[in-house]
């Protein structure tokens, strides 16, 4: 059984992967489009690869106001 | 196409297309890889009329005015046809707003109906000031079962059977209420008339034909008002086809392109850039052997289209780039914010034209636009049919504001006279923005002269609109202005806010307040935020009223300090 907690974790360490970021310099509370530099667009190309880690499906309006890793961590762990 | 000289309102051009189209397919909704809906014009009516006759049974009155809070998708374009049947007027809000401001657009157009996705409405409902909302009546879309909807009704559930009553209206009533901007202090309701998009309508597909068989993809949000008339209004006018997708990956657009081979698309900067880095990484993933003859096909399908677009050869010269995007496309329409000129022509070279305007809400959808005779990088084109452009008290370079005078330039403000004729001054609207004309007629825009920025992703923000998330900052005051009205320079793009800073006499900046603005800053939506800071050293100028004298403490800023200044944030 996954925690948000453990979900919060691994979302860290697929950002940092995916955008080449060394992983302590993202914190669960930061604004993602800042720590990792990037655009709105560039987001939704890491919800599609955190989909397919997770085996979920996050709807585009899910993540309407979404910018802190913590945030959406919840809302992936309340589809799992 | 329909002829829109004989039409008064939208809603009977509307009802007609419908008629005269009916058999053709008017609506797709794909999400993701599924379809979920596919609409005849025949089907859009039997849905749209009894929505209509459920809203006039509910007392949904000729000129009362309903408001939509939807992503891209066929119920909004069908609720919004309902509402024109009925001679409502339509007030399409964006739906990335906050719940806040929603119920302050909602309030200040006094919305008797409201159309909203249950998503949306979860939010809205919210709200700390739900409770004060004065809409009638609310109706939800795509609401689960069982939910609370706080009194709302089920779109999909309310229907009457028999036949609506159609509403005419006239070319001067009140069609839309467009908000060009303004939650913060001061909501700019457009009010613009049947004849401002009629009007707009007839110039636009002059140029720009759409017919039967024509398949536009709607990724713009429709409340905008390049969607609106592209992404509703042309199609249905002409009978053409709308595809609507509910997520916005870019994996997903791309197949979108070829499975339904679009003919043309909306994009805004930020999209249209996002192709080309991944057309761009493909090119440089080939191996060298495929690269060099690529380079010289597009070499030569530059050199062949420099007059004026061949689309069928560049489709034959460039199949496999054509192919990635379904092998119809006509042209990518671009407008609403600045667009690198090397975008553009990278995507020309390709044989894919791209089709750059400008317009504000202010003025319908579009004043000017490209006519590909030939195409242009460097300037937003002609004017549209009908269109009158004029550069006010030109520099030696014939730089001035642009003014436009046209029968699709907006009524007035919605409930704001004073700044309607500041705005619109003998008959003309007064732009805000810098051009002026080159030899050929054609725009070219080189700054702005009202404190204002345009995002790449489209979006105008007013510096006024988000001072209200520094209230309370602990300074003596602080204000926010965009950094090209402080320092006017002839240049587009790159447009940054700067918050303002006067520190307490024995006040020194320090980490604390660094953090607490970084914090709050944060707190706003992305496209919203400040992009640096810096402190200056004197009271800020203030009116009898104490209104900040914005004009006076930007001037004085810009002569005392350099740009360079600022500090990021």
């Amino acid at each position: 059984m996954q925690t948000a907690e453990s979900t919060l974790e691994e979302i860290l360490t697929l950002a940092a992967a995916h955008f080449k970021v060394p992983r302590e310099k993202l914190s669960p509370d930061e604004d993602f489009f800042k720590a990792l530099g990037i655009d709105s667009l560039q987001t939704l190309d890491l919800l599609t690869k955190l989909e397919n880690h997770f085996h979920v499906e996050l709807p585009d309006y899910e993540l309407q106001g979404v910018s802190d890793f913590r945030t959406l961590a919840a809302r992936i762990q309340a589809r799992r | 196409m329909l002829d829109l000289r004989q039409y008064t309102c939208l809603g009977a051009a509307l009802r007609d297309a419908l008629e005269a189209f009916s058999s053709e397919i008017c609506l797709i909704e794909a999400d993701r890889d599924r379809e979920k809906v596919r609409l005849t014009y025949s089907d859009f009516k039997e849905v749209a009329r009894p929505l209509a006759r459920a809203l006039q049974d509910a007392d949904f009155d000729p000129a009362d005015r309903a408001a939509i809070i939807m992503t891209n998708q066929p119920k909004w374009l069908i609720s919004a046809y309902a509402i024109f049947f009925c001679g409502g007027v339509l007030v399409p809000l964006d739906y990335k707003l906050s719940p806040a401001e929603h119920l302050q657009l909602l309030a200040h157009s006094k919305a008797k109906l409201l159309i909203v996705e249950y998503y949306l409405w979860r939010t809205i409902m919210q709200a700390p000031d739900f409770h004060k909302i004065a809409t009638k009546m609310v109706l939800v879309t795509e609401a689960p079962l069982g939910a609370d909807l706080a009194g709302a009704f089920r779109w999909e559930e309310f229907k009457r059977k028999g036949a609506p009553d159609f509403v005419m209206r006239q070319r001067d009533d009140t069609a839309c209420i467009v908000y060009s901007s303004g939650t913060g202090g001061r909501p700019k309701g457009c009010v613009l008339t049947h004849e401002n998009y009629l009007e707009q309508c007839r110039s636009l597909t002059a140029w720009y034909p759409f017919w039967p068989g024509v398949r536009y993809l709607s990724i713009l949000p429709t409340n905008h008002a390049i969607d609106f008339m592209v992404g509703f209004i042309g199609p249905f006018a002409c009978g053409a086809c709308v595809v609507h997708l509910r997520t916005l990956r870019p994996e997903f657009v791309r197949d979108a392109f070829v499975r339904y081979r679009i003919t043309y698309v909306s994009l805004v900067p930020l999209i249209l850039k996002n192709l080309e880095r991944g057309l761009r990484a493909k090119f440089d993933e080939l191996p060298t052997w495929k690269r060099a003859p690529l380079r010289a096909m597009i070499a030569t399908n530059r050199l062949l289209t420099r007059r004026r677009p061949h689309v069928k050869l560049s489709r034959m010269l460039l199949r496999g780039v054509h192919r990635g995007f379904g092998g119809e496309l006509l042209a990518l329409i671009t407008g609403g914010a600045f667009m690198e000129p090397s975008t553009m022509q990278f995507f020309y070279d390709l044989g894919i034209p791209v089709v750059n305007g400008y317009g504000l809400t202010e003025a319908g959808t579009a004043l000017t636009l490209n006519d590909l005779k030939p195409f242009r990088a460097d300037t937003v084109g002609k004017p549209l049919p009908g269109v009158s452009l004029r550069i006010l008290n030109p520099d030696e370079d014939g730089v001035g504001e642009v003014a436009a005078s046209s029968r699709t330039v907006m009524s007035h403000y919605l409930d704001d006279p004073e700044l309607t004729l500041e705005t619109i001054v003998d008959g003309w609207l007064l732009t805000g923005d810098l051009g002026r004309f080159d030899g050929k007629g054609h725009l070219q825009l080189v700054g702005r002269k009202k404190n204002m920025i345009v995002t790449e992703g489209g979006k105008n923000v007013y510096p006024e609109d988000i001072e209200t998330a520094f209230d309370g900052l602990p300074v003596k005051e602080c204000s926010v202005f965009a950094a090209n009205y402080l320092w006017p320079r002839k240049e587009l793009g790159n447009e940054i806010l700067t918050l303002v800073l006067r520190l307490e006499p024995t006040q020194r900046f320090d980490a604390k307040l660094l953090e607490e603005i970084s914090t709050r800053n944060r707190r706003l939506p992305d496209f919203k935020r400040v992009g640096g800071y810096l402190l200056w050293d004197k009271d800020f100028p203030r009116t009898a009223s104490m209104k900040i004298k914005r004009q006076a403490l930007a001037e004085d800023i810009g002569k005392s300090i350099k740009r360079e200044a600022v500090a990021s944030l």
